[in-house]
């Protein structure tokens, strides 16, 4: 259960690979996280990091193989809360980053891009929400990204898979109202890890320890959306009230 | 999957404690009364039941996510009244505003009030709450003369502490976690006023203060200690020391000895539905508290009060929890054994270097211990409310279970919201004597709330 500070027992990452996943539950689990479910493509690579969970203080830390976009999302969510009872926190966190150039030539790799982020998130994500609504608590967090919030031509098969998980996890927010479940956007910028790796950092970029920052903040807040770094709010608001012969006149 | 089970029957609520936070959603049920409650729990979820009463306990203790929830308000009747020997039959719904205006012209009281009127019967067991006067007359579980229980295996059991002490026990204290009290006969305290004595004076530190407390606690019936909290150095435990006793007629004026039971009405006021999550800052604590300490007598100074005012000076503020804003707010009481009272300073020292603002704070002798799971034992509790939505105050309050683990103390139930599931066998080491019953009347695991999951209570 959830305390009235904010600190959550049960967490369930789908995307266990993730730097920002994992950067997030070694956080919860310094603070008072007990359970630990991994869903994960390549659940043995993520041996060491359980037994650091472990380590650290984990009383159940357990991998689930799922294969985003192959595996069905129910029996995965399904698996994950009927072995471990009540689950606080689901956080959906896998995601590519593709090649928007090589996308926009070929078909299967823009396929890949929004089936992985947008659609199999998007149903991770409702099957997670009607477990945590029959449970009658938890905060479902799912992973956008601040490059859905105004799509730009340099990235926009990736920005609009992100423009669709962050209104559809709206929607899922707005369903739940008053549910004891609540929906946590996550919005980064560009963040400094493997899926980002030998790309120029932008101004304003952050580390996948500053976004779990920002989410177990939020998570004790009971926000429903945040930004990494928080002056990006600011940025994005600004940048989506450009109109759009100016946004397109940008190098963006 | 059970959300088909939530929307078929049952009003889907979404409910806090009082200190309104960390909400949770369950399928909340009015039963008319103990057969159709009984049948009820006889049905069986999958996430199980617990019964409600006013929903007073601070955190999560009268909430069950995903699974039913029973309003006792069906059960909100008075069976039998002996004005003779001051017992009551009532049913577990009624609340104690109700019971006191019912049985105060009669010339009886409660033996054990707690410091609102807006508790149940039920809930007031389920906690085994105290009052003022726990130091000589225990907690309210103590003048149970008996209660009935229904099981969720369907039985309905009359306990008495005589007959059934483990069963009575478990479940005074219990928080409702061995099924549903439906119904209770409880013995009543003599007065023969509705006034009471009270004394106030000022103590300038703790040490003062224990030591007043102390010889106090012998010569009164009812002592409690508010206290600064912002207080620090050699102001530290800074507070108005409050001594009461029912009054007599003769220590009426003359010209209220003719009605001596009669209550001067209470002024209701609401607080409003909305305020700033700021309103109760250390600013405007701080202003309070020192107008409070200073409009105490530097000298202890007798004057009657009524027994509302004295009892229940919150309750004239309806829906007070609202004046912390939407954040919440939490209450942190613990007890810590006599002989510790170097803990109890460093409470208080931590408290007050992190200069929490704290609009209700007090410190109170408590006497014997009763129930595996019933909070109070011989020693000093502390009771201090606090805003929720302050960012240290986790590792502050983590660091406070510390030490009150460490001294021998414990942490009360019905007020925590937060506690750390391993401190629990070491604040209450009776916990597997009370796991053992519990099982025998709830074998099952039926009777389930969100305090019992957070803290893997049952």
């Amino acid at each position: 259960m959830k305390d009235a500070l904010g600190s959550v027992q049960s967490i369930l990452v789908v995307g266990g690979g993730s730097d920002i996943a994992q950067a997030t539950v070694r956080r919860l689990v310094a603070d008072r996280t007990r359970t630990v479910v991994l869903a994960a493509r390549d659940t043995g690579r993520l041996e060491p990091f359980v037994h650091e969970l472990r380590e650290s203080g984990a009383e159940a830390a357990e991998l689930l193989p799922f294969e985003a976009g192959a595996d069905d999302p129910d029996t995965a969510i399904d698996a994950a809360f009927g072995r471990h009872g009540d689950i606080d926190v689901v956080l959906v966190a896998f995601g590519v980053l593709g090649d928007d150039h090589v996308a926009r030539e070929r078909l299967d790799a823009a396929r890949h891009i929004l089936e992985i982020n947008f659609t199999s998130a998007a149903l991770v994500s409702l099957a997670a929400a009607r477990r945590l609504r029959a449970q009658g608590h938890g905060t479902l967090v799912v992973l956008s990204s601040v490059a859905g919030e105004r799509v730009r031509r340099s990235n926009f098969v990736y920005g609009a898979s992100k423009a669709g998980i962050d209104a559809f996890a709206q929607g899922v927010a707005d369903w739940l109202h008053g549910t004891g479940v609540r929906v946590l956007v996550v919005r980064p910028g560009f963040v400094r890890t493997k899926m980002t790796e030998g790309r120029k950092a932008p101004p304003l970029a952050t580390t996948p320890e500053a976004v779990a920052d920002a989410i177990l903040d939020g998570l004790r807040r009971g926000a429903d959306t945040i930004w990494v770094p928080r002056g990006l709010r600011l940025v994005m608001s600004v940048l989506r009230h450009l109109p759009r012969g100016v946004f397109r006149r940008l190098d963006l | 999957v059970a959300s088909t089970d939530l929307e078929d029957s049952g009003s889907p609520t979404l409910l806090t404690g009082w200190g309104r936070t960390a909400p949770s959603r369950a399928a909340v049920y009015r039963p008319g009364g103990a057969v159709e409650l009984a049948a009820l729990l006889a049905n069986g979820h999958p996430r199980g039941a617990l019964a409600r009463g006013l929903g007073r306990c601070y955190g999560d203790a009268a909430q069950n996510a995903g699974g039913q929830v029973f309003a006792t308000d069906g059960l909100a009747y008075l069976r039998e009244f002996d004005s003779e020997r001051g017992q009551v039959t009532v049913g577990a719904g009624m609340v104690l505003e109700a019971l006191v205006d019912a049985i105060v012209p009669h010339g009886w009281f409660l033996h054990v009030t707690p410091g609102t009127r807006q508790v149940t019967v039920g809930g007031a067991i389920a906690a085994d709450v105290h009052g003022k006067n726990h130091h000589r007359d225990g907690s309210f579980g103590q003048h149970v003369r008996s209660f009935v229980l229904l099981t969720p295996s369907g039985e309905r059991l009359t306990l008495t502490p005589e007959d059934s002490p483990a069963a009575f026990w478990a479940t005074a204290g219990g928080m409702g976690l061995t099924g549903v009290i439906v119904e209770a006969r409880l013995q009543l305290l003599r007065v023969e006023t509705a006034r009471i004595r009270v004394h106030r004076e000022r103590a300038g530190d703790l040490d003062q203060l224990m030591q007043r407390m102390e010889a106090g606690d012998r010569r009164h019936r009812y002592s409690v200690a508010w206290i600064d909290c912002l207080a620090r150095g050699s102001a530290l435990g800074r507070s108005v020391l409050v001594h009461g006793d029912h009054a007599t007629r003769d220590d009426l004026h003359v010209t209220e000895r003719a009605h001596p039971l009669v209550r001067s009405p209470q002024v209701h006021l609401r607080a409003p539905p909305w305020a700033p999550s700021g309103l109760l800052n250390r600013r405007s604590i701080r202003a309070f508290n020192e107008l409070y300490f200073r409009r105490a007598p530097r000298h202890a100074e007798w004057r009657l009060e009524s027994l509302d005012s004295f009892f229940y000076p919150l309750d004239a503020l309806r829906d007070w929890n609202r004046l912390y804003g939407p954040r919440g707010l939490m209450q942190y009481q613990c007890v810590v054994p006599f002989g510790q009272e170097d803990a109890l300073r460093a409470l208080l020292e931590r408290i007050s270097d992190a200069q929490c603002p704290s609009f209700l704070a007090v410190i109170k002798r408590m006497g014997a211990e009763t129930g595996p799971l019933s909070f109070p034992m011989p020693g000093w509790t502390l009771a201090v409310d606090m805003p929720a939505g302050r960012g240290a105050l986790g590792p502050l309050l983590d660091g406070l279970d510390q030490l009150v683990a460490e001294a021998g103390g414990r942490i009360y139930l019905a007020k925590d919201s937060r506690l750390r599931p391993e401190l629990l066998t070491a604040m209450y080491p009776r916990l597997e004597e009370w796991r053992r019953v519990r099982r025998e009347l709830d074998p099952n695991g039926r009777m389930r709330s969100d305090l019992a999951r957070r803290l893997s209570l049952a």
